[in-house]
C-alpha cells in the first residue's frame, strides 16, 4: 500500500515535470531564435526555410551599430535618445511618484479623499484616448518631434501612478514620525530623514519602473515622432525596420536589435522584480 | 437558503449560488452605485449655496479694505502688512486680465459656434489671389477649453483671497500680527507640506492629462473628423454615441461598433479566463510539494515577462508569417509546405491565434502572482486536513481552490478591463488584421481600443468618433473597476498597517 502510493507519486511528479519541461521550452524556444537569428550568417532576407541557422557571425550586430546600408535607420542615434529620455522622465517621474504618495500616505489635509478619488477615475480612461489631444498641445508649444515632449508624456502622469509606493509608507509604523515630531522634527525631515531611507526597496522599484517605461512603450513615441526618423526611440525604430519596405533588407538587423534592446532590460526587470518583491514582504513583516 | 444547506454544495454550486447572488443584487448595487452620484452632485451644488453665503456674510462682516479685496486681488493681504501674499494676488489679478484681453475673451466668443469663417481667396481686378485665413475650430476649441481652465483657476485664487484678507482682519481684531515670510516658509516644509510636494505633479497632471482629456470629451460632442488645415466644425450633441447605435442611418458604423464591441467582449472573457485557469494549473504544479527546482522554472516564466512586450510581440508576429518559423517548424513535423496565413487568413483564424498568442504573453503573469498567493496559504490548514484523514484532491478542493478563488476575484476583474483596454497585444500581432470591408475603419480582430487608434490615427479619420467611443470604454471600464473597489478590502482598510 505504502509502495503503491510511493509509486503513484512519483509517476505523477515525473509527468509535472514533464509537462513543466515542455512549457518552459514552448515559453523559452521564441527567445531561443530570436538570439540564434540575430547571429545568422547567410544573409538571406526574412527567413531562409530552416528552423536553425548554420553559420554564425556578429555582422549583423556590427550592422546595427555601424548603420551601414542606409542613412535613415539609425539605430545608434535611437539607443541614445531612449536613453536620454529615460533617464529625464526616470527623475521627474521618481520625485513625483514619491511627492504624491508621501502625501497621501503620512499627511492628513481636507482634500486628500477627494484628490485620490480624482486620481482613480483619471487612471481609467484609456489612455491614448487624450493623446490626440496632447499631441495638439505639444505642437501649439512648438515641441512636437522632440525629444523633450517625449520626457513630459513619460513623466506627466507619473503622479497617479503612487498606489504602490502608498501602500509601502502605509506600512511604516506611525510611530516613527510621531516620535520625530516630538523631537521637533518637521514633515519634510521626516521625509528625507526617515520615511526615504526606510524605503530603498520601493524607491529602486519606482526608479527601475520610471527608467524601463521609455524602452517599452510604444504607442506614444510613434505618436509624437510621426515621420521624424531621427527621434525615434528603439521601439519604433525596430518596428520600423520589419514594415513593408525595410524588412527584406533590415530584418536580421531587426532581429539583433531586439536583442541589444532585450537584454538590459531583461536584467533591470529582473532586479526590479527582487526588489518588489522583498518590499512587499519586508512591509508585511512590519505590519 | 440555511447556511445548513449552503455547506452541503459543491464548491462548483457555492459558486453558481453566489453567482446568481452577486447577479440578483446587481441592480441594487448600480442603483446604490447611482445614488452616490446623485448624493456627490447634491453635496456639490449645496457647496456652491454655502460658498455663496459665506461671500456675502464675508463682504457684510469686512472693513473697508477687505471689501476693497472683492475688487482688488490682495488689497485686504497688504492693507494688513503681509505685503508679499498681497502682491502675488495683485499680480494674479492683473496677468488674468492682460491674459484676457490679449487671448481669453476672443476666444470665449468663439467657443460656443467653434467659428465661422472659411478660409477665403478672392482674385482682385489684376488677377493676383488675395487670401483670408479661415478659423480653425480645433484651435479655437483647445485655446477656449484652455481659457475657460485658467478661469476657473484664477476664480479659485479669488476666493482663497478673500478668505485670507478677512482672515487677517479678524486676526487684527484679536491683536495679532501676520505672519512672516520665513515663518511661512517653514510652515510649508511642515504643517502645509502637502502643498509643497503635490502642487509640481498636480501642475503636471492639470497640464498634461487632465486638459487633454477635456479636450477630448469636448470633441466627442462634435463632428470632427481629423482633416487636416483650417477646418471648421460644430458641435452635434450626441450624434456621435447615436451614430454608434443607430443601425438605420449609419449602418457602416453601428455594425463596425456592435462587431467590434462583440469581439472585445469575448476577447476580454476568452483572455482573462484561459490566463487566470492555465496560469493557475502552471502555479500549481510549480508550487506542489516534493517538486524541486522551484525558483529555476519561475525564472524561466520570469524572464519571459522581462523582454518587453514590443520585442516578444514583433518576434511572434514575424514568426507567423507565411514564411515564418512557426510554419517552416509544421513542415519539418508533416513534411509538407504549409504556409498557413495564422494572422491574415480568415477571421477565426486570427482571432483564435491571437487568444492562444496572449496566453503566452499572459500565463507568466498569472503564475507569478498566483505563486505568491499559493505560498501565503496557511500551512496550518494542510496540516489539520491530513490529520483528518482529507485525501490530496479533497484538499485541494476545500482548501486551494476555495481560497485562491477568494483572494483572486479582485484581479480577475482588473485584468479583464486591462484586457479590454489590451492594446498592444492586438496591434502589434495584427494591427487589426484581417481587414473587413463592411467595418468603417476597423478590421475583424480590432477591439474597440485599437479601432479608437485606428480613427484618430489610421487611413479613416473621425476624431468624434473616437472620442465618443474612448468615453463609452471610460464607463465600462470604470463600472466594473467601481465594484471591484467597492469589494476590496484594503481599500476600506487603509490605515490597517499604520
Amino acid at each position: 500500500m505504502i509502495k503503491s502510493y510511493k509509486l503513484r507519486r512519483h509517476i505523477s511528479n515525473a509527468l509535472i515535470y514533464l509537462i513543466l519541461g515542455v512549457m518552459c521550452i514552448i515559453w523559452i524556444a521564441p527567445f531561443v531564435y530570436l538570439l540564434l537569428h540575430s547571429l545568422r550568417a547567410d544573409g538571406a532576407a526574412v527567413s531562409n526555410g530552416e528552423l536553425l541557422p548554420e553559420w554564425y557571425t556578429f555582422q549583423n550586430y556590427i550592422d546595427l551599430f555601424s548603420g551601414t546600408g542606409s542613412s535613415t535607420l539609425n539605430f545608434p542615434k535611437w539607443f541614445l535618445n531612449t536613453f536620454i529620455v529615460a533617464c529625464f522622465s526616470c527623475v521627474i517621474s521618481t520625485i513625483s511618484v514619491l511627492a504624491v504618495s508621501y502625501s497621501f500616505s503620512r499627511l492628513r489635509f481636507g482634500m486628500r479623499k477627494k484628490l485620490m478619488n480624482i486620481a482613480m477615475i483619471l487612471g481609467m480612461f484609456p489612455g491614448f484616448m487624450t493623446m490626440i489631444a496632447m499631441y495638439y498641445l505639444l505642437k501649439i508649444m512648438g515641441l512636437d518631434g522632440n525629444l523633450i515632449a517625449l520626457v513630459l508624456c513619460y513623466s506627466c502622469g507619473a503622479g497617479l501612478g503612487f498606489q504602490i509606493s502608498k501602500g509601502f509608507f502605509d506600512t511604516i509604523p506611525r510611530a516613527l514620525d510621531e516620535a520625530a515630531t516630538i523631537d521637533g522634527a518637521t514633515k519634510n525631515q521626516i521625509f528625507w530623514k526617515i520615511i526615504l531611507p526606510m524605503s530603498k526597496p520601493i524607491v529602486v522599484y519606482t526608479v527601475l519602473t520610471a527608467f524601463i517605461g521609455p524602452w517599452t512603450d510604444f504607442i506614444l513615441a510613434k505618436i509624437i515622432m510621426g515621420d521624424i526618423q531621427e527621434n525615434y526611440t528603439v521601439a519604433i525604430g525596430l518596428q520600423l525596420m520589419i514594415d513593408l519596405d525595410h524588412k527584406t533588407t533590415w530584418f536580421q538587423e531587426f532581429l539583433a536589435g531586439s536583442v541589444v534592446v532585450a537584454v538590459p532590460i531583461t536584467l533591470l526587470f529582473l532586479k526590479m522584480q527582487k526588489y518588489y518583491v522583498g518590499g512587499v514582504t519586508a512591509g508585511g513583516v512590519k505590519g | 437558503m440555511t447556511y445548513v444547506e449552503y455547506k452541503q454544495l459543491s464548491p462548483l454550486q457555492r459558486f453558481a449560488h453566489r453567482f446568481k447572488n452577486a447577479m440578483k443584487n446587481l441592480p441594487r448595487a448600480i442603483g446604490r452605485f447611482f445614488k452616490l452620484i446623485g448624493r456627490a452632485i447634491v453635496r456639490f451644488f449645496v457647496g456652491i449655496g454655502k460658498g455663496f453665503k459665506n461671500y456675502g456674510t464675508t463682504f457684510v462682516k469686512g472693513d473697508w479694505a477687505t471689501k476693497l479685496s472683492y475688487v482688488i486681488f490682495g488689497f485686504g493681504d497688504i492693507h494688513k502688512g503681509k505685503i508679499y501674499k498681497g502682491v502675488l494676488y495683485l499680480l494674479v489679478e492683473i496677468l488674468y486680465f492682460a491674459f484676457m484681453i490679449v487671448f481669453g475673451f476672443d476666444k470665449l466668443y468663439w467657443l460656443p459656434t467653434l467659428g465661422i469663417h472659411e478660409r477665403q481667396v478672392v482674385y482682385d481686378d489684376m488677377g493676383f489671389p488675395h487670401e483670408t485665413p479661415g478659423q480653425n475650430s480645433m484651435l479655437l476649441l483647445l485655446y477656449g477649453t484652455l481659457t475657460v481652465v485658467v478661469t476657473i483657476v484664477v476664480f479659485a485664487v479669488y476666493i482663497s483671497n478673500i478668505k485670507d484678507a478677512y482672515r487677517h482682519q479678524v486676526m487684527r481684531e484679536n491683536g495679532e500680527k501676520p505672519t512672516t515670510l520665513k515663518q511661512d516658509a517653514r510652515d510649508y516644509l511642515d504643517g502645509k507640506y502637502h502643498i509643497t510636494l503635490l502642487s509640481f505633479p498636480i501642475l503636471m497632471i492639470g497640464v498634461f492629462n487632465i486638459l487633454p482629456l477635456i479636450f477630448m470629451i469636448l470633441i466627442a460632442f462634435t463632428n470632427y473628423d481629423g482633416g487636416k488645415h483650417n477646418v471648421l466644425f460644430d458641435w452635434v450633441g450626441l450624434d456621435n454615441f447615436g451614430n454608434l447605435f443607430n443601425v438605420v442611418n449609419s449602418a457602416a458604423k453601428a455594425k463596425t461598433f456592435f462587431g467590434v464591441a462583440g469581439w472585445t467582449l469575448v476577447w476580454a472573457i476568452a483572455a482573462t479566463f484561459s490566463n487566470y485557469i492555465l496560469g493557475m494549473i502552471v502555479a500549481l504544479m510549480i508550487n506542489k510539494k516534493g517538486i524541486k527546482l522551484k525558483s529555476v522554472f519561475r525564472t524561466l516564466f520570469v524572464i519571459t515577462i522581462a523582454v518587453p512586450q514590443f520585442v516578444s510581440l514583433l518576434l511572434m508576429s514575424q514568426m507567423l508569417t507565411q514564411e515564418g518559423a512557426f510554419n517552416i517548424l509544421l513542415g519539418l513535423i508533416s513534411g509538407t509546405n504549409p504556409k498557413i496565413d495564422f494572422l491574415g487568413g480568415s477571421a477565426l483564424s486570427a482571432r483564435l491565434t491571437v487568444i492562444i498568442i496572449n496566453c503566452w504573453v499572459g500565463i507568466p503573469y498569472t503564475i507569478l502572482s498566483m505563486s505568491g498567493i499559493l505560498m501565503n496559504i496557511p500551512e496550518d490548514l494542510y496540516e489539520s486536513a491530513r490529520i483528518d484523514g482529507a485525501s490530496p484532491f479533497k484538499t485541494f478542493t476545500k482548501i486551494t481552490l476555495p481560497y485562491m478563488i477568494f483572494v483572486t476575484t479582485p484581479q480577475l476583474i482588473t485584468q479583464f478591463v486591462g484586457n479590454i483596454n489590451n492594446f498592444n497585444v492586438i496591434f502589434l500581432l495584427t494591427g487589426g488584421r484581417p481587414s473587413n470591408p463592411e467595418y468603417f475603419g476597423a478590421g475583424d480582430t480590432d477591439i474597440l481600443v485599437t479601432w479608437l487608434y485606428n480613427l484618430s490615427m489610421g487611413d479613416k479619420k473621425d476624431y468624434g468618433l473616437a472620442s465618443a467611443i474612448g468615453i463609452l470604454v471610460f464607463i465600462i471600464c470604470a463600472t466594473l473597476s467601481l465594484i471591484v473597489y467597492n469589494n476590496s478590502k484594503s481599500m476600506k482598510d487603509e490605515e490597517a498597517f499604520s
